[in-house]
Protein backbone atom coordinates (compact mmCIF):
# COMPACT_ATOMS: atom_id res chain seq x y z
CA UNK A 1 0.00 0.00 0.00
CA UNK A 2 1.05 3.22 -0.87
CA UNK A 3 0.91 6.02 2.44
CA UNK A 4 1.00 9.54 1.74
CA UNK A 5 1.71 12.03 5.09
CA UNK A 6 -1.23 14.43 5.44
CA UNK A 7 0.46 17.47 7.53
CA UNK A 8 -2.74 17.48 10.30
CA UNK A 9 -3.12 13.54 9.98
CA UNK A 10 -0.16 12.14 9.71
CA UNK A 11 0.99 9.10 6.72
CA UNK A 12 -2.28 7.50 5.69
CA UNK A 13 -3.01 4.97 2.44
CA UNK A 14 -3.17 6.99 -0.55
CA UNK A 15 -6.66 5.54 -1.48
CA UNK A 16 -7.82 8.45 1.13
CA UNK A 17 -6.27 11.20 -0.66
CA UNK A 18 -7.55 12.75 -4.07
CA UNK A 19 -4.73 15.01 -6.14
CA UNK A 20 -6.26 18.06 -7.15
CA UNK A 21 -3.22 18.91 -10.35
CA UNK A 22 -0.11 20.83 -10.45
CA UNK A 23 0.23 24.48 -8.48
CA UNK A 24 -0.32 27.15 -10.70
CA UNK A 25 -0.82 30.48 -10.92
CA UNK A 26 -4.13 31.65 -12.59
CA UNK A 27 -3.78 34.74 -14.95
CA UNK A 28 -5.75 37.43 -14.22
CA UNK A 29 -8.68 36.54 -15.82
CA UNK A 30 -9.78 40.18 -16.45
CA UNK A 31 -7.01 40.72 -18.33
CA UNK A 32 -5.65 37.81 -20.27
CA UNK A 33 -6.25 37.38 -23.62
CA UNK A 34 -7.94 34.20 -24.69
CA UNK A 35 -5.26 32.14 -25.46
CA UNK A 36 -3.16 33.10 -22.22
CA UNK A 37 -6.00 31.90 -20.54
CA UNK A 38 -6.41 28.73 -22.64
CA UNK A 39 -3.15 27.83 -21.68
CA UNK A 40 -4.20 28.28 -18.53
CA UNK A 41 -7.23 26.41 -18.65
CA UNK A 42 -5.32 23.15 -20.96
CA UNK A 43 -2.07 23.01 -21.18
CA UNK A 44 -0.14 21.36 -18.34
CA UNK A 45 2.94 20.44 -18.03
CA UNK A 46 3.41 16.59 -18.85
CA UNK A 47 6.85 15.69 -18.69
CA UNK A 48 8.13 14.00 -15.35
CA UNK A 49 10.21 15.78 -13.00
CA UNK A 50 9.39 17.25 -9.07
CA UNK A 51 6.59 18.56 -9.12
CA UNK A 52 4.40 20.92 -6.74
CA UNK A 53 0.81 19.55 -6.18
CA UNK A 54 -2.42 20.11 -4.61
CA UNK A 55 -3.32 17.01 -2.70
CA UNK A 56 -6.58 16.91 -0.13
CA UNK A 57 -7.29 14.32 2.19
CA UNK A 58 -10.65 13.71 1.70
CA UNK A 59 -11.84 12.21 5.14
CA UNK A 60 -11.00 15.69 6.90
CA UNK A 61 -11.22 17.42 3.58
CA UNK A 62 -7.75 18.97 4.51
CA UNK A 63 -6.02 20.66 1.56
CA UNK A 64 -2.35 20.89 1.16
CA UNK A 65 0.36 21.05 -0.92
CA UNK A 66 2.77 17.91 -1.67
CA UNK A 67 6.14 17.70 -3.44
CA UNK A 68 6.35 14.87 -5.99
CA UNK A 69 8.67 12.58 -8.37
CA UNK A 70 6.75 11.93 -10.66
CA UNK A 71 9.33 9.62 -12.38
CA UNK A 72 10.61 7.81 -9.25
CA UNK A 73 6.77 8.18 -7.88
CA UNK A 74 8.10 9.05 -4.79
CA UNK A 75 6.38 12.11 -2.49
CA UNK A 76 9.34 14.65 -1.31
CA UNK A 77 7.57 16.72 1.61
CA UNK A 78 4.14 18.02 2.19
CA UNK A 79 3.01 20.78 4.17
CA UNK A 80 0.08 23.44 4.71
CA UNK A 81 -0.18 26.62 2.06
CA UNK A 82 0.14 29.57 4.08
CA UNK A 83 0.08 31.94 1.12
CA UNK A 84 3.88 30.71 0.13
CA UNK A 85 4.67 28.25 -1.86
CA UNK A 86 8.67 27.49 -0.57
CA UNK B 1 7.13 -33.03 -39.20
CA UNK B 2 7.41 -30.83 -42.18
CA UNK B 3 10.62 -31.29 -44.51
CA UNK B 4 11.49 -27.87 -44.76
CA UNK B 5 11.86 -27.22 -40.95
CA UNK B 6 14.90 -30.02 -41.12
CA UNK B 7 16.63 -26.62 -42.90
CA UNK B 8 16.65 -25.38 -39.63
CA UNK B 9 18.25 -27.77 -37.78
CA UNK B 10 21.00 -28.55 -40.72
CA UNK B 11 21.95 -25.06 -41.46
CA UNK B 12 24.92 -23.53 -39.26
CA UNK B 13 22.92 -20.14 -39.91
CA UNK B 14 19.51 -19.02 -39.80
CA UNK B 15 18.21 -20.09 -43.53
CA UNK B 16 15.61 -17.25 -43.89
CA UNK B 17 15.34 -13.86 -44.01
CA UNK B 18 14.87 -12.08 -39.96
CA UNK B 19 11.63 -10.51 -39.57
CA UNK B 20 13.71 -7.25 -39.45
CA UNK B 21 16.76 -5.83 -40.92
CA UNK B 22 19.43 -4.85 -38.52
CA UNK B 23 21.38 -1.72 -40.07
CA UNK B 24 24.51 -0.53 -38.57
CA UNK B 25 24.66 3.12 -38.61
CA UNK B 26 22.00 5.85 -39.42
CA UNK B 27 22.16 7.81 -42.44
CA UNK B 28 23.33 11.28 -42.54
CA UNK B 29 19.78 12.01 -43.60
CA UNK B 30 16.26 11.08 -43.92
CA UNK B 31 13.37 12.61 -45.49
CA UNK B 32 10.92 11.55 -42.39
CA UNK B 33 11.98 10.41 -39.05
CA UNK B 34 9.42 8.58 -36.85
CA UNK B 35 9.99 8.70 -33.44
CA UNK B 36 8.27 5.60 -31.71
CA UNK B 37 8.77 1.93 -32.71
CA UNK B 38 5.12 1.05 -31.49
CA UNK B 39 2.10 0.33 -33.35
CA UNK B 40 0.87 3.56 -34.57
CA UNK B 41 4.65 5.09 -35.58
CA UNK B 42 5.04 1.71 -37.62
CA UNK B 43 1.94 2.01 -39.20
CA UNK B 44 2.68 5.06 -40.54
CA UNK B 45 6.00 4.48 -41.73
CA UNK B 46 4.29 1.43 -43.57
CA UNK B 47 1.65 3.43 -45.20
CA UNK B 48 4.20 6.26 -46.43
CA UNK B 49 6.27 3.95 -48.00
CA UNK B 50 3.05 1.75 -49.39
CA UNK B 51 1.01 4.25 -50.77
CA UNK B 52 3.16 7.57 -50.96
CA UNK B 53 6.53 6.62 -52.07
CA UNK B 54 8.60 7.80 -49.30
CA UNK B 55 11.05 5.38 -48.51
CA UNK B 56 13.42 7.19 -47.40
CA UNK B 57 12.12 7.12 -43.97
CA UNK B 58 13.61 5.97 -40.38
CA UNK B 59 11.96 4.74 -37.35
CA UNK B 60 14.01 5.51 -34.09
CA UNK B 61 12.88 2.91 -31.32
CA UNK B 62 14.25 3.71 -27.94
CA UNK B 63 13.29 0.23 -26.79
CA UNK B 64 12.17 -2.27 -28.79
CA UNK B 65 9.51 -2.55 -31.44
CA UNK B 66 6.33 -2.63 -29.96
CA UNK B 67 7.44 -2.47 -25.95
CA UNK B 68 5.10 0.27 -25.37
CA UNK B 69 1.82 1.22 -24.74
CA UNK B 70 1.26 -1.34 -28.27
CA UNK B 71 2.18 -4.66 -25.96
CA UNK B 72 0.42 -3.34 -22.47
CA UNK B 73 -3.31 -2.89 -23.78
CA UNK B 74 -6.02 -4.86 -23.26
CA UNK B 75 -6.47 -4.94 -27.51
CA UNK B 76 -10.21 -4.65 -27.82
CA UNK B 77 -10.74 -3.28 -31.26
CA UNK B 78 -14.76 -1.36 -31.73
CA UNK B 79 -15.87 1.94 -32.64
CA UNK B 80 -18.92 2.48 -30.84
CA UNK B 81 -18.13 5.99 -29.84
CA UNK B 82 -20.09 8.94 -29.20
CA UNK B 83 -18.92 12.18 -31.34
CA UNK B 84 -19.66 11.75 -34.94
CA UNK B 85 -15.93 12.87 -35.39
CA UNK B 86 -14.90 9.64 -33.29
CA UNK B 87 -17.48 7.43 -34.64
CA UNK B 88 -16.19 8.01 -38.30
CA UNK B 89 -12.52 7.81 -37.68
CA UNK B 90 -12.69 4.51 -35.69
CA UNK B 91 -15.61 2.90 -38.32
CA UNK B 92 -12.78 3.16 -40.96
CA UNK B 93 -10.27 1.77 -38.43
CA UNK B 94 -12.38 -1.41 -37.86
CA UNK B 95 -12.37 -1.89 -41.55
CA UNK B 96 -8.84 -1.92 -42.35
CA UNK B 97 -8.61 -3.79 -39.23
CA UNK B 98 -10.80 -7.07 -40.52
CA UNK B 99 -8.54 -7.64 -43.47
CA UNK B 100 -5.27 -6.31 -42.07
CA UNK B 101 -3.88 -9.89 -41.72
CA UNK B 102 -4.29 -10.76 -45.43
CA UNK B 103 -2.88 -7.47 -45.94
CA UNK B 104 0.66 -8.58 -44.03
CA UNK B 105 0.87 -12.43 -44.79
CA UNK B 106 0.34 -12.45 -40.73
CA UNK B 107 -1.81 -14.28 -38.50
CA UNK B 108 -2.91 -11.10 -36.27
CA UNK B 109 -5.53 -13.55 -34.21
CA UNK B 110 -8.11 -10.98 -35.09
CA UNK B 111 -10.96 -12.63 -33.42
CA UNK B 112 -14.69 -11.03 -33.99
CA UNK B 113 -16.29 -11.38 -30.42
CA UNK B 114 -19.16 -8.79 -29.90
CA UNK B 115 -18.81 -6.08 -26.98
CA UNK B 116 -21.12 -5.83 -24.66
CA UNK B 117 -21.32 -2.35 -22.53
CA UNK B 118 -23.07 -3.28 -19.12
CA UNK B 119 -25.14 -0.73 -17.80
CA UNK B 120 -25.91 -0.50 -14.38
CA UNK B 121 -28.27 2.59 -13.96
CA UNK B 122 -30.56 4.52 -15.57
CA UNK B 123 -28.18 7.04 -16.49
CA UNK B 124 -25.96 4.80 -18.46
CA UNK B 125 -28.46 3.62 -20.22
CA UNK B 126 -29.57 7.01 -21.35
CA UNK B 127 -26.12 7.36 -22.51
CA UNK B 128 -25.97 4.29 -24.51
CA UNK B 129 -29.19 4.93 -26.20
CA UNK B 130 -27.68 8.24 -27.07
CA UNK B 131 -24.18 6.50 -28.48
CA UNK B 132 -26.35 3.52 -30.23
CA UNK B 133 -28.25 6.43 -32.08
CA UNK B 134 -25.19 7.98 -33.59
CA UNK B 135 -23.62 5.05 -34.00
CA UNK B 136 -26.34 3.62 -36.69
CA UNK B 137 -26.56 7.09 -38.11
CA UNK B 138 -22.89 6.63 -39.14
CA UNK B 139 -23.85 3.21 -40.17
CA UNK B 140 -21.85 1.79 -37.37
CA UNK B 141 -23.74 -1.39 -36.26
CA UNK B 142 -24.69 -0.64 -32.39
CA UNK B 143 -28.14 -0.96 -30.58
CA UNK B 144 -29.20 -1.33 -26.88
CA UNK B 145 -30.21 -4.63 -25.63
CA UNK B 146 -32.27 -6.22 -22.46
CA UNK B 147 -30.10 -7.83 -19.31
CA UNK B 148 -31.43 -11.27 -20.84
CA UNK B 149 -29.41 -10.77 -24.37
CA UNK B 150 -25.98 -10.50 -22.05
CA UNK B 151 -26.87 -13.76 -19.99
CA UNK B 152 -27.58 -15.30 -23.80
CA UNK B 153 -24.23 -14.48 -24.64
CA UNK B 154 -22.48 -15.04 -21.37
CA UNK B 155 -24.64 -17.52 -19.14
CA UNK B 156 -22.14 -17.80 -16.60
CA UNK B 157 -22.65 -14.31 -15.59
CA UNK B 158 -24.47 -12.98 -12.53
CA UNK B 159 -26.85 -10.38 -13.74
CA UNK B 160 -27.14 -8.76 -10.28
CA UNK B 161 -23.80 -8.91 -9.46
CA UNK B 162 -23.67 -9.74 -6.25
CA UNK B 163 -26.85 -7.94 -5.55
CA UNK B 164 -25.56 -3.75 -5.45
CA UNK B 165 -24.63 -3.50 -9.33
CA UNK B 166 -27.68 -5.08 -11.31
CA UNK B 167 -27.26 -5.41 -14.74
CA UNK B 168 -30.21 -2.97 -16.83
CA UNK B 169 -29.28 -3.43 -20.32
CA UNK B 170 -25.96 -3.05 -22.68
CA UNK B 171 -24.77 -1.74 -25.73
CA UNK B 172 -24.04 -4.04 -28.46
CA UNK B 173 -21.82 -3.74 -30.49
CA UNK B 174 -21.23 -6.36 -33.16
CA UNK B 175 -17.96 -6.01 -34.48
CA UNK B 176 -15.86 -5.32 -31.64
CA UNK B 177 -13.15 -7.70 -31.76
CA UNK B 178 -9.86 -8.86 -30.01
CA UNK B 179 -6.36 -8.95 -31.84
CA UNK B 180 -2.75 -10.03 -30.75
CA UNK B 181 -1.04 -6.89 -30.29
CA UNK B 182 2.48 -7.62 -30.47
CA UNK B 183 1.76 -8.91 -34.14
CA UNK B 184 0.14 -5.83 -35.44
CA UNK B 185 3.74 -3.97 -34.56
CA UNK B 186 5.34 -6.82 -36.23
CA UNK B 187 3.20 -6.77 -39.50
CA UNK B 188 3.80 -3.31 -40.03
CA UNK B 189 6.93 -3.36 -38.97
CA UNK B 190 7.51 -6.39 -41.18
CA UNK B 191 6.06 -4.17 -44.12
CA UNK B 192 7.65 -1.32 -43.53
CA UNK B 193 11.44 -2.73 -43.63
CA UNK B 194 10.59 -4.67 -46.91
CA UNK B 195 9.65 -1.56 -48.82
CA UNK B 196 12.98 -0.02 -47.70
CA UNK B 197 12.59 2.04 -44.22
CA UNK B 198 15.44 1.58 -41.66
CA UNK B 199 13.98 0.46 -38.02
CA UNK B 200 16.72 1.53 -35.66
CA UNK B 201 15.96 0.07 -32.15
CA UNK B 202 17.83 1.26 -28.80
CA UNK B 203 17.95 4.44 -30.41
CA UNK B 204 16.59 7.28 -27.92
CA UNK B 205 16.03 10.95 -29.37
CA UNK B 206 17.87 13.20 -27.50
CA UNK B 207 16.77 16.18 -28.92
CA UNK B 208 14.99 17.76 -32.06
CA UNK B 209 16.63 20.67 -33.95
CA UNK B 210 14.23 23.24 -34.75
CA UNK B 211 15.71 26.71 -36.06
CA UNK B 212 13.26 29.23 -37.71
CA UNK B 213 10.43 27.68 -36.65
CA UNK B 214 11.07 24.46 -38.76
CA UNK B 215 12.49 21.30 -38.13
CA UNK B 216 16.08 20.57 -39.30
CA UNK B 217 16.77 17.21 -37.76
CA UNK B 218 17.02 15.11 -34.72
CA UNK B 219 19.80 14.58 -32.41
CA UNK B 220 19.82 10.70 -31.00
CA UNK B 221 21.80 8.36 -29.00
CA UNK B 222 23.63 7.28 -31.97
CA UNK B 223 24.24 10.19 -33.58
CA UNK B 224 22.53 13.88 -35.53
CA UNK B 225 20.53 12.69 -38.63
CA UNK B 226 19.14 15.43 -40.70
CA UNK B 227 15.14 15.47 -41.76
CA UNK B 228 12.76 18.14 -42.38
CA UNK B 229 9.85 16.01 -40.91
CA UNK B 230 9.44 14.31 -37.85
CA UNK B 231 6.23 12.48 -36.64
CA UNK B 232 5.78 12.29 -32.74
CA UNK B 233 4.54 8.68 -31.99
CA UNK B 234 5.48 8.12 -28.68
CA UNK B 235 2.32 8.12 -25.83
CA UNK B 236 3.42 7.98 -22.49
CA UNK B 237 6.58 9.68 -23.69
CA UNK B 238 5.15 12.80 -25.56
CA UNK B 239 5.35 15.58 -23.36
CA UNK B 240 9.54 14.81 -23.23
CA UNK B 241 9.39 15.16 -26.82
CA UNK B 242 6.89 17.92 -27.08
CA UNK B 243 9.26 20.43 -24.74
CA UNK B 244 12.05 19.40 -26.80
CA UNK B 245 10.41 21.62 -29.91
CA UNK B 246 8.90 24.07 -27.33
CA UNK B 247 5.30 22.88 -27.76
CA UNK B 248 2.82 23.45 -24.89
CA UNK B 249 0.40 20.51 -24.99
CA UNK B 250 -2.34 19.63 -22.73
CA UNK B 251 -1.23 16.07 -22.07
CA UNK B 252 -1.02 14.49 -18.96
CA UNK B 253 0.29 11.33 -18.07
CA UNK B 254 -1.14 8.72 -16.13
CA UNK B 255 -0.55 4.70 -15.30
CA UNK B 256 -3.30 2.43 -16.71
CA UNK B 257 -3.32 -0.83 -15.66
CA UNK B 258 -3.99 -4.56 -16.40
CA UNK B 259 -3.58 -8.03 -15.76
CA UNK B 260 -4.02 -11.22 -17.12
CA UNK B 261 -5.38 -14.65 -15.67
CA UNK B 262 -3.79 -18.48 -15.66
CA UNK B 263 -5.57 -19.73 -19.16
CA UNK B 264 -8.65 -21.56 -18.84
CA UNK B 265 -11.11 -23.60 -20.76
CA UNK B 266 -13.24 -21.08 -23.32
CA UNK B 267 -16.03 -19.70 -21.58
CA UNK B 268 -16.21 -15.78 -22.46
CA UNK B 269 -17.03 -15.38 -25.60
CA UNK B 270 -17.96 -11.60 -26.23
CA UNK B 271 -15.64 -8.84 -24.56
CA UNK B 272 -17.16 -7.22 -21.67
CA UNK B 273 -17.13 -3.61 -20.52
CA UNK B 274 -18.61 -2.17 -17.44
CA UNK B 275 -18.51 1.41 -16.43
CA UNK B 276 -19.51 1.06 -13.16
CA UNK B 277 -17.78 -1.68 -11.89
CA UNK B 278 -14.62 -0.26 -13.96
CA UNK B 279 -13.79 -3.71 -15.88
CA UNK B 280 -13.20 -4.48 -19.16
CA UNK B 281 -12.76 -8.29 -19.92
CA UNK B 282 -12.16 -10.53 -22.73
CA UNK B 283 -10.72 -13.92 -23.10
CA UNK B 284 -7.29 -14.33 -25.31
CA UNK B 285 -6.89 -17.39 -28.22
CA UNK B 286 -4.61 -18.50 -25.27
CA UNK B 287 -7.12 -18.95 -22.66
CA UNK B 288 -6.30 -16.47 -20.45
CA UNK B 289 -8.44 -13.27 -19.07
CA UNK B 290 -7.61 -10.12 -20.08
CA UNK B 291 -8.49 -7.40 -17.48
CA UNK B 292 -8.16 -4.02 -16.90
CA UNK B 293 -9.55 -1.25 -14.99
CA UNK B 294 -9.59 2.66 -15.27
CA UNK B 295 -6.63 4.81 -14.70
CA UNK B 296 -4.70 5.56 -11.58
CA UNK B 297 -5.93 8.62 -9.91
CA UNK B 298 -2.54 10.59 -10.19
CA UNK B 299 0.27 11.44 -12.13
CA UNK B 300 3.37 9.21 -12.30
CA UNK B 301 5.99 8.14 -15.25
CA UNK B 302 6.57 4.56 -14.48
CA UNK B 303 5.48 1.60 -15.34
CA UNK B 304 5.39 0.09 -12.24
CA UNK B 305 2.10 -1.70 -11.15
CA UNK B 306 0.19 -2.02 -7.73
CA UNK B 307 -1.44 -4.60 -5.41
CA UNK B 308 -4.37 -2.24 -4.50
CA UNK B 309 -4.97 -2.17 -8.56
CA UNK B 310 -5.24 -6.35 -8.18
CA UNK B 311 -7.29 -6.40 -5.27
CA UNK B 312 -9.75 -3.56 -6.48
CA UNK B 313 -9.81 -5.05 -10.15
CA UNK B 314 -10.11 -8.88 -8.72
CA UNK B 315 -13.18 -8.05 -6.71
CA UNK B 316 -15.22 -6.35 -9.16
CA UNK B 317 -14.29 -9.43 -11.31
CA UNK B 318 -15.80 -11.71 -8.06
CA UNK B 319 -19.52 -9.13 -8.54
CA UNK B 320 -19.86 -10.33 -12.12
CA UNK B 321 -17.89 -14.11 -12.13
CA UNK B 322 -18.32 -15.51 -8.47
CA UNK B 323 -17.07 -18.71 -9.87
CA UNK B 324 -13.67 -17.49 -10.77
CA UNK B 325 -12.69 -16.86 -7.02
CA UNK B 326 -10.12 -19.79 -7.27
CA UNK B 327 -8.50 -18.24 -10.65
CA UNK B 328 -4.86 -17.41 -10.17
CA UNK B 329 -3.80 -13.97 -11.84
CA UNK B 330 -0.81 -14.76 -13.97
CA UNK B 331 0.41 -11.52 -14.56
CA UNK B 332 0.04 -7.47 -14.36
CA UNK B 333 1.40 -4.72 -15.89
CA UNK B 334 1.24 -0.70 -16.78
CA UNK B 335 1.59 1.26 -19.41
CA UNK B 336 1.84 5.22 -19.17
CA UNK B 337 -1.66 6.70 -20.90
CA UNK B 338 -1.05 9.80 -22.50
CA UNK B 339 -4.49 11.77 -21.24
CA UNK B 340 -6.09 14.93 -22.93
CA UNK B 341 -9.19 16.65 -21.19
CA UNK B 342 -11.69 15.59 -24.05
CA UNK B 343 -10.72 12.07 -24.42
CA UNK B 344 -9.94 12.53 -27.82
CA UNK B 345 -6.46 12.03 -30.01
CA UNK B 346 -4.09 15.06 -30.69
CA UNK B 347 -3.05 14.51 -34.43
CA UNK B 348 -1.42 16.28 -36.88
CA UNK B 349 0.08 19.24 -38.15
CA UNK B 350 1.57 21.75 -34.82
CA UNK B 351 2.87 25.72 -35.18
CA UNK B 352 6.40 23.72 -35.54
CA UNK B 353 6.79 23.57 -39.46
CA UNK B 354 7.78 19.64 -40.24
CA UNK B 355 6.86 18.71 -36.68
CA UNK B 356 4.10 16.27 -36.71
CA UNK B 357 1.60 14.61 -33.37
CA UNK B 358 -0.18 11.34 -33.13
CA UNK B 359 -0.50 12.07 -29.38
CA UNK B 360 -2.60 11.79 -26.33
CA UNK B 361 -3.65 8.20 -27.39
CA UNK B 362 -4.41 7.36 -23.38
CA UNK B 363 -6.37 4.31 -23.38
CA UNK B 364 -8.02 4.15 -26.65
CA UNK B 365 -4.81 3.90 -28.95
CA UNK B 366 -4.33 0.48 -30.19
CA UNK B 367 -8.33 0.21 -32.11
CA UNK B 368 -6.80 3.33 -34.38
CA UNK B 369 -3.30 1.84 -35.28
CA UNK B 370 -4.46 1.01 -39.15
CA UNK B 371 -6.26 4.33 -39.51
CA UNK B 372 -3.69 6.31 -37.74
CA UNK B 373 -1.32 4.85 -39.66
CA UNK B 374 -3.15 5.82 -42.65
CA UNK B 375 -4.13 9.80 -41.80
CA UNK B 376 -1.05 10.25 -40.53
CA UNK B 377 0.97 9.04 -43.44
CA UNK B 378 -1.30 10.95 -45.58
CA UNK B 379 -0.64 14.08 -43.16
CA UNK B 380 2.89 14.06 -43.20
CA UNK B 381 3.10 13.34 -47.11
CA UNK B 382 0.92 16.15 -47.88
CA UNK B 383 2.14 18.50 -45.11
CA UNK B 384 -1.91 18.96 -44.82
CA UNK B 385 -4.24 17.50 -42.31
CA UNK B 386 -6.13 14.44 -43.70
CA UNK B 387 -10.23 15.13 -43.25
CA UNK B 388 -10.76 12.51 -40.59
CA UNK B 389 -8.62 13.84 -38.43
CA UNK B 390 -9.43 17.76 -38.70
CA UNK B 391 -11.43 16.99 -35.46
CA UNK B 392 -8.23 16.02 -33.24
CA UNK B 393 -5.79 18.98 -33.69
CA UNK B 394 -3.88 20.54 -31.55
CA UNK B 395 -5.28 24.28 -32.23
CA UNK B 396 -9.03 23.01 -30.70
CA UNK B 397 -7.67 23.74 -27.27
CA UNK B 398 -6.62 27.12 -27.98
CA UNK B 399 -10.15 28.03 -30.06
CA UNK B 400 -12.16 26.43 -27.14
CA UNK B 401 -13.64 23.84 -29.65
CA UNK B 402 -13.34 20.47 -27.66
CA UNK B 403 -14.47 17.18 -28.99
CA UNK B 404 -15.98 16.16 -25.87
CA UNK B 405 -15.66 12.11 -26.46
CA UNK B 406 -15.58 11.32 -22.53
CA UNK B 407 -19.08 9.83 -22.79
CA UNK B 408 -17.55 7.14 -25.00
CA UNK B 409 -14.75 5.58 -23.05
CA UNK B 410 -14.96 2.07 -22.11
CA UNK B 411 -14.26 2.94 -18.39
CA UNK B 412 -15.28 5.87 -16.59
CA UNK B 413 -11.98 7.18 -15.53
Amino acid sequence: MKLLTCPVNGPRPISEFACGGEFRQMPDPARASDEEWADYVFNRNGAPGVKREWWCHIPSNTWFLAERDTARDLVLRTWLYDGETA
Amino acid sequence: MPWRLLRFALSGKHPEPRMFTRHERLRPAYDCVIIGGGGHGLACAYYLAREHGMTNVAVLEKGYIGGGNTGRNTTIIRSNYLTPEGVKFYDASVKLWQDLSQDFDLNLFYSNRGHFTLAHTDAALRTMRWRAEVNKHYGVDSEVVGAEAVKAACPLIDLSCGGHAPILGALYHAPGSIARHDAVAWGYGRGADRRGVEIHQQTEVLGVDVRGGRVQGVQTSRGYVATPKVLCAVAGFTPRITDMVGLRTPIFVHPLQAMVSEPMKPWLDPILVSGSLHIYVSQSARGELVMGASLDPYEVQSTRSTLDFVEGLAAHMLDMFPFLSHAKVMRQWAGMADMTPDFAPIMGRTPVEGFYLDAGWGTWGFKATPICGKTMSWTVANDRNHELIAGFTLDRFRDFALTGEKGAASVGH
